[in-house]
């Protein structure tokens, strides 16, 4: 039963990174129909952006570790953000009218570059997080040691779950955002901006991106160029099963995933983990094709 | 269609000279470029037999390493385990492989767009992780499998460079022949309505469901056979040649070429494998550069560098039961 909760808990923590993920997956696919399948190499640059800065920040000791790292938290989800609005800007508007496929190959393209990109500046070994960043505490709750870095991670996670949801429910900008989603055409004539409108979807998605590459930085002490590409195909897995455009789909996939995972790994075959998540995709798709909060949309006949 | 503009004579002509060079390319090369030109031919089948699936019925399926995968583990497990000769274990490695896609394929048929870009690329990965994980202990983990028997077709010896090249391509100008063939049959013009609008094809008494998977399936078989032969000309079989990146490959084949068109996959497959031979100076900077083409091309060239030609049918004899007057007073001047 603790070995079972003490799983739970690591799902929870890791899920909640997916969660952050699949939710720049899921909004750019709200507005545009298009997976940005460079999502994922966002967040793995998050993740080396996050290094350096705490590399040169924190260690010189200017700044007190706690402090540090929540300007630094801050300091990543703007370079994300801003990343993630040029790779729009270069990769996807001009494709905006060309069909969907073309775009497609397009977002693969860009995640290649960015991937290699991310190789020639830091290398192609795993790179460690500062340890002196690290918290290595547990906490002893009922006979559970729990590590405070998992509490942590979680609860920034959902925090920032909390926020975005906040933004797009209740502030004007994120009511335009969500008439976007629903029907561009009509946002248009409404008098929104919808290339503001996109724009500021590939700000957000990959602002949070980057803020769960660093926060898993923070969680396993070492990231490598390329795991984008499984973090993101996982992330976008959990945005399919939670049903894709729709946003509190994506957080609810994304936990769901890491516990499944956390579960498998655990008590079926370690080895099998990453397999666990196609999985379960593959079945929820085959019961429940728009996923478990699909949108019910009906085909156009 | 050739369009008729170039006498017959000049144009047989110029076939058979490209023909007999590419009989004579091989001694020309050395075996370093031969090599090259083996895996374009290789993926110049796997494009065409992905083309099926992704160009002619419209399917995005971005995990075609699966059924290459099972057509070259079916031939290194035959080979190794019970020294079946690894040529004659190719029709077996079709079969099975058009099975297999059969058995995966038929629950997801159903699914749009990009729910099923993502489940088969969720195929891949589950299949990678099996190989790796050293399902039913026979494809040997993340080492994979060493073959060591000789390769030989009717008692002749198969070791060279420049034989898997007359062996390589001689399958691909087969597959051009049939596909081309295919193409414009009945099958073929099925699968182009679907990929024009399903709906519209479902309505005019198509059976989507099942040319779907046939096309599926079609398209599995092949990329099996062009396994097995993978599989003798590369000696070891092992998961990461059946990788998730290795499907985007042969996506971006189809695609940048002009998905649906025969000598648009032909171009892909000689730009997909001939560019990084020439960025190979800068070697670190190969995917690098090989990416930010791959947006460049499709922000200049969305529809592919040869898209297929418009389909034109001379419907007029079938039109015989209409009443005269019509047919003929719509009937333009050609």
């Amino acid at each position: 039963m603790l070995e079972l909760i003490q799983q739970l808990t690591n799902g929870l923590a890791v899920g909640g990174i997916y969660a952050l993920i699949a939710l720049g997956y899921t909004m750019v696919y709200g507005v545009l129909k298009l997976i940005n399948f460079a999502h994922g190499e966002l967040f793995t640059l998050g993740s080396y952006l996050g290094m350096s800065l705490l590399v040169s920040f924190a260690l010189a000791g200017r700044l007190s570790p706690p402090l540090a790292v929540l300007v630094i938290i801050v300091l990543i989800i703007g370079l994300s953000a801003l990343s993630g609005f040029l790779l729009e800007r270069v990769a996807y508007r001009p494709l905006r009218q060309s069909n969907r496929l073309a775009a497609v190959v397009s977002a693969l393209g860009a995640s290649i570059f960015l991937q290699n990109a991310i190789m020639l500046i830091y290398g192609p070994n795993y790179q460690v997080y500062p340890s002196q960043i690290r918290l290595t505490i547990a906490v002893s709750l009922w006979g559970l040691n729990i590590p405070m870095m998992r509490i942590l991670l979680f609860a920034a996670s959902v925090m920032l779950m909390i926020a975005l949801y906040l933004f797009i429910n209740k502030t004007k900008t994120g009511t335009s955002i969500r008439a976007v989603a629903t029907d561009q055409g009509a946002a248009k004539l409404m008098g929104i901006d919808v290339n503001r409108v996109i724009s500021l979807v590939f700000m957000i998605g990959p602002g949070l991106g980057g803020a769960a590459g660093m926060l898993l930085g923070l969680y396993y002490g070492q990231i490598r160029y390329d795991m984008g590409t499984l973090y993101g195909l996982k992330a976008f897995t959990a945005a399919i099963i939670g049903g894709i455009g729709n946003i509190p789909g994506a957080m609810l996939g994304g936990i769901l995933l890491g516990v499944a995972e956390a579960i498998g790994a655990a008590y079926i075959s370690p080895a099998w983990k990453d397999a666990f998540a196609f999985l379960v995709l593959i079945i929820i798709l085959i019961f429940r094709p728009t996923g478990l909060l699909g949108e019910r949309a009906a085909d156009k006949i | 269609m050739i369009p008729p503009r170039l006498p017959k004579s000049a144009l047989r002509a110029a076939m058979v000279m490209a023909g007999a060079g590419m009989l004579a390319l091989p001694h020309l090369l050395g075996p370093y470029w031969t090599n090259l030109l083996n895996d374009m031919g290789i993926y110049a089948i796997l494009g065409l037999s992905l083309n099926i699936i992704l160009g002619h019925c419209g399917l995005f399926h971005m995990g075609h390493a699966a059924f290459y995968a099972v057509g070259a583990y079916t031939a290194a497990i035959l080979s190794t385990r019970f020294s079946v000769p690894i040529l004659w274990s190719m029709p077996l490695s079709g079969c099975l492989a058009g099975l297999f896609a059969l058995a995966v394929a038929r629950p997801i048929i159903h699914l749009r767009g990009d729910y099923l870009l993502v489940v088969t690329i969720g195929i891949v990965e589950i299949v990678r992780i099996a190989l790796v994980n050293n399902i039913f202990g026979l494809t040997g983990g993340s080492n994979g499998l060493l073959i060591t028997e000789p390769i030989s077709i009717f008692g002749y010896e198969i070791f060279r460079p420049a034989h898997f090249y007359y062996l390589i391509w001689s399958m691909a100008a087969l597959t051009i022949l049939l596909f081309y063939m295919l193409q414009n049959s009945r099958f073929g013009r099925a699968l182009n309505y679907i990929k024009q609008d399903d709906l519209a094809a479902e309505g005019s008494g198509i059976n989507t469901a099942h040319y779907k998977l046939a096309a599926f399936v079609l398209g599995a078989v092949w990329a099996g056979l062009i396994g097995a032969v993978f599989a003798a000309k590369i000696e070891t079989v092992s998961p990461q040649s059946f990788s998730f990146s290795e499907s985007v490959l042969y996506f971006a084949i189809v695609i940048l070429g002009g998905a649906g068109s025969i000598p648009g996959v032909l171009l892909g497959a000689f730009l997909i494998t001939g560019l990084p031979e020439i960025f190979r100076e800068w070697q670190h900077y190969r995917l690098f550069l090989f990416g930010a083409a791959m947006v460049i091309m499709m922000i200049f060239r969305p529809q592919g560098l040869i898209p297929p030609g418009r389909r034109h049918y001379n419907v007029w004899p079938y039109l015989g039961s209409f009443p005269r007057g019509v047919a003929s007073r719509n009937r333009e001047p050609r």
